[in-house]
């Protein structure tokens, strides 16, 4: 059948079975919008900035195993999405960004809206393309989903000049992917797994740490069946919360920068670490070298090679797929004889619950004034424990990682490795697209909020009812956190002025918008927009407390055991 | 360590500053690159010449097996192989440096390939040290230009990098 570029690549989304595409029409991608409106298998989200269909198309990827789909015109178009693709790089989030591109006789004049696309995402592309033939755009099209779902996902991008979207030329899907120079690995090595057992049963300290990988994967179930298989205890990083429960006596909460004492403990007196997926980040081990002061013996499960051994040396490497992986260390326990030493085990439990009993998680609440730890506590009561929940970046992200228990994998969504302020609201009207049954709220700050405030028209045009908990402290505050523990308080530029009343902001955009000052009013508001406003959306404005801070921390450059627990430590 | 790098990479635009754009994101160095299409004329091959820590040189390869277009990367320098390199050198060349230059010439086996009644180019192939020996035997004021084409490489014996 013959049919126009533009066409043929909306054929091959609804080949990919694309349920929604979030993009932002322009010059470059007309045909393909023209393509688009004379269908009604893919729809389309329309957003107000292209910064925000990529987050929203990474939100809904996140919040499910598909790929995320977004499309965005040329030059601005493109520009103003990569922010978003980045964001989604640094994270491995099976993304499809199609951008438009000027006609392939006007490349490198200059022509308007042009910028060399491909060259720009290059570098926070898993792969990207340019397609210069017609005829090129199905097979095209295949190897971008294909890349962007296998080995260690990605985002990727492919450019479609505009000429090459409206001619024509004969369409069939491929049915297979081959490419010579791309053939990740997915099972681990058996022998090495073998070696990693064994490291596991004989250890006397064993820790489990586990990252976004174990998420992606899908691999929560092998990862709590091994855990209690074995009994050792677990972390999840920032990226992982979810893939074991994390109201399970096992877990030892988050490491890290704001990790818990007893995590960070744990991962540095351990002898023997198993990473599962996980790349210690530098937010997770803090100092490298002052992490290996401490002799232990490192297992590291990753689909990606160069993960492995980059800032820790590793003795025993598996490469593979982190689900089988797990599946196959499960194997080898369960028929083999070896148990883990019960006695050596007891005495590490022991040493374990004397960190734990530190309690480096109790805040000073208040009768007075919003303690923004209290207001996640009360959405996690509020919402079950089972909502999905989006964030900002800064000191709320760390709050609701801290204290919203996640249970279950794909419940948290955050840019963990770029750290994107702006990502929580389009991440949230990506997660309830593809979950409409699920709650969704968006715990975020009054500053982060406004980087893509304007998603509040897109809300309102697809009816999206998502909670957005705006933890209001009037400060960039983990700017302001770190000018206070390492600036001498000198809080250069991280108080904002001239704040909206963000609830009639909401009102404005034709939402619900509540304003919440008492701590006695946090929780009957949360209920209220969790139920009587339960199909709206509801912005609620929590005036915090200014002055807390995330503990415990791990400043950057320290070692992990060298925590600050609270204020009073300082 | 000094460390010389082969790979297989398509032979589509843009793989080059795959590449090339790795190494100056990551802080690699790159001594020297070259690339040209093989015999099959889809895959190019590149030899980088860089230099860093086993631990850099192990992220190195690792990073370039990642790149979707690299179909296969080997460190040549692990083991027994050959270096070549091209270098072409543009000389003044009159009264009795003619003979000067033509006796050096000889003795490290380059061939003049030019010559004018004031210059000649002088073309001269082997390792690096052979090429920076031939530039160290020449008066440096005498020289006009010189252009080397980098390193290529090739493991010896049963050593093969093809698909």
């Amino acid at each position: 059948m013959v049919l126009s570029g533009a066409e043929i690549v909306i054929r091959c989304l609804q080949e990919e079975k694309v349920e929604y595409v979030f993009g932002y029409p322009g010059g470059a991608v007309l045909f393909l919008y023209d393509a688009l409106f004379q269908q009604d298998k893919v729809r389309h989200v329309l957003v107000r900035h292209e910064q925000a269909a990529v987050h929203a198309a990474d939100g809904f990827a996140r919040s499910t195993e598909k790929v995320g789909v977004a499309m965005v015109t040329s030059g601005p178009g493109a520009t103003n999405a990569v922010t978003g693709i980045a964001t989604a790089y640094c994270d491995s989030i099976p993304m499809v960004i199609i951008s438009g591109q000027v006609p392939v006789a006007a490349i490198g004049q200059d022509a308007f809206q042009e910028v060399d696309t491909v060259g720009i995402t290059r570098p926070c592309v898993k792969h990207n393309f340019l397609v210069r033939d017609v005829r090129d755009i199905a097979a095209t099209m295949k190897k971008a989903f294909h890349l962007a779902r296998t080995g260690r996902p990605g985002p990727v991008l492919v450019d479609i000049p505009k000429d090459v979207s409206m001619q024509r030329c004969e369409y069939e899907y491929p049915k297979e992917v081959s490419m010579r120079s791309y053939n990740p690995v997915t099972k681990g090595h058996s022998g090495q797994i073998k070696k990693a057992v064994q490291l596991l049963l004989e250890a006397k300290r064993p820790m489990i740490y586990t990252g976004g990988g174990v998420v992606l994967s899908n691999a929560a179930e092998q990862l709590t069946k091994l855990t209690r298989l074995l009994g050792y205890p677990i972390t999840n990083t920032l990226m992982g919360l979810g893939g074991y429960p994390s109201t399970d006596r096992q877990f030892l909460g988050m490491p890290g920068m704001h990790g818990t004492f007893e995590a960070n403990m744990a991962m540095h007196y351990s002898d023997v670490l198993l990473a599962v997926g996980a790349r210690f980040d530098d937010r997770v081990i803090g100092n490298p070298a002052h992490f290996a002061e401490e002799p232990r013996k490192i297992i590291h499960v990753d689909i990606d090679p160069s993960s492995i051994s980059k800032r820790v040396r590793v003795d025993t490497p598996i490469v593979g797929d982190v689900k089988e992986v797990l599946d196959e260390m499960i194997r080898q326990i369960e028929s083999g004889e070896a148990r883990p030493n019960p006695e050596a085990l007891a005495s590490w439990w022991k040493q374990i619950e004397q960190w734990r009993e530190r309690k480096c998680m109790v805040y000073k609440n208040s009768d007075e004034i919003i303690k923004p730890q209290f207001v996640i506590q009360k959405l996690w009561e509020v919402t079950g424990g089972d909502a999905i929940i989006t964030s900002d970046v800064g000191q709320h992200q760390m709050w609701a990682a801290q204290y919203y228990g996640f249970d279950k994998p794909r419940r948290w969504l955050n840019s963990g490795g770029l750290g994107t302020m702006g990502v929580g609201m389009p991440y949230a009207m990506g997660a309830k697209l593809a979950n409409p049954d699920m709650q969704v709220a968006c715990v975020t700050g009054e500053a982060s909020i406004q980087m893509n405030i304007q998603e509040l028209s897109t809300c309102k045009q697809f009816r999206l009812p998502i909670k957005i908990c705006n933890l209001n402290n009037r400060y960039l505050g983990m700017v302001r956190q770190w000018q206070e523990l390492f600036h001498g308080g000198r809080y250069s530029e991280s108080y904002m002025d001239s704040l909206p009343d963000f609830a009639k902001l909401a009102e404005a955009y034709g939402h619900v918008g509540i304003r919440v000052d008492r701590p006695g009013d946090v929780e009957g508001a949360l209920r209220e927009a969790f139920t009587t406003h339960k199909d709206e959306l509801v912005f609620l404005d929590f005036q915090i407390d200014q002055t807390e801070n995330v503990y415990p921390m791990v400043q950057g450059g320290k070692g992990l055991t060298e925590m600050i627990l609270s204020a009073e430590d300082l | 360590m000094r460390h010389v790098i082969s790979l297989l990479i398509e032979n589509e635009s843009g793989a080059l500053s795959r590449v090339s754009g790795l190494f100056s994101a990551r802080g690699y160095n790159i001594e020297s690159l070259t690339v040209a299409p093989t015999e099959d004329f889809s895959m190019s091959r590149m030899t980088i010449v860089t230099t860093g820590s086993d631990e850099i040189i192990e992220q190195i390869t690792k990073q370039l097996n990642k790149l979707v277009e690299v179909v296969k990367v080997v460190d040549i320098s692990e083991a027994a192989h050959l270096e070549r390199e091209l270098m072409l050198v543009k000389v003044r060349a009159t009264g009795k440096d003619r003979e000067e230059i033509k006796r050096t010439a000889d003795i490290f086996r380059a061939r003049i390939i030019d010559v004018t009644d004031a210059s000649y180019v002088v073309e001269l192939t082997g390792n690096q040290g052979k090429l920076d020996a031939f530039i160290g035997a020449i008066d440096p004021a005498l020289i006009l230009e010189t252009v080397r084409s980098g390193v290529c490489g090739v493991g010896r014996g049963d050593r093969v990098l093809k698909v």
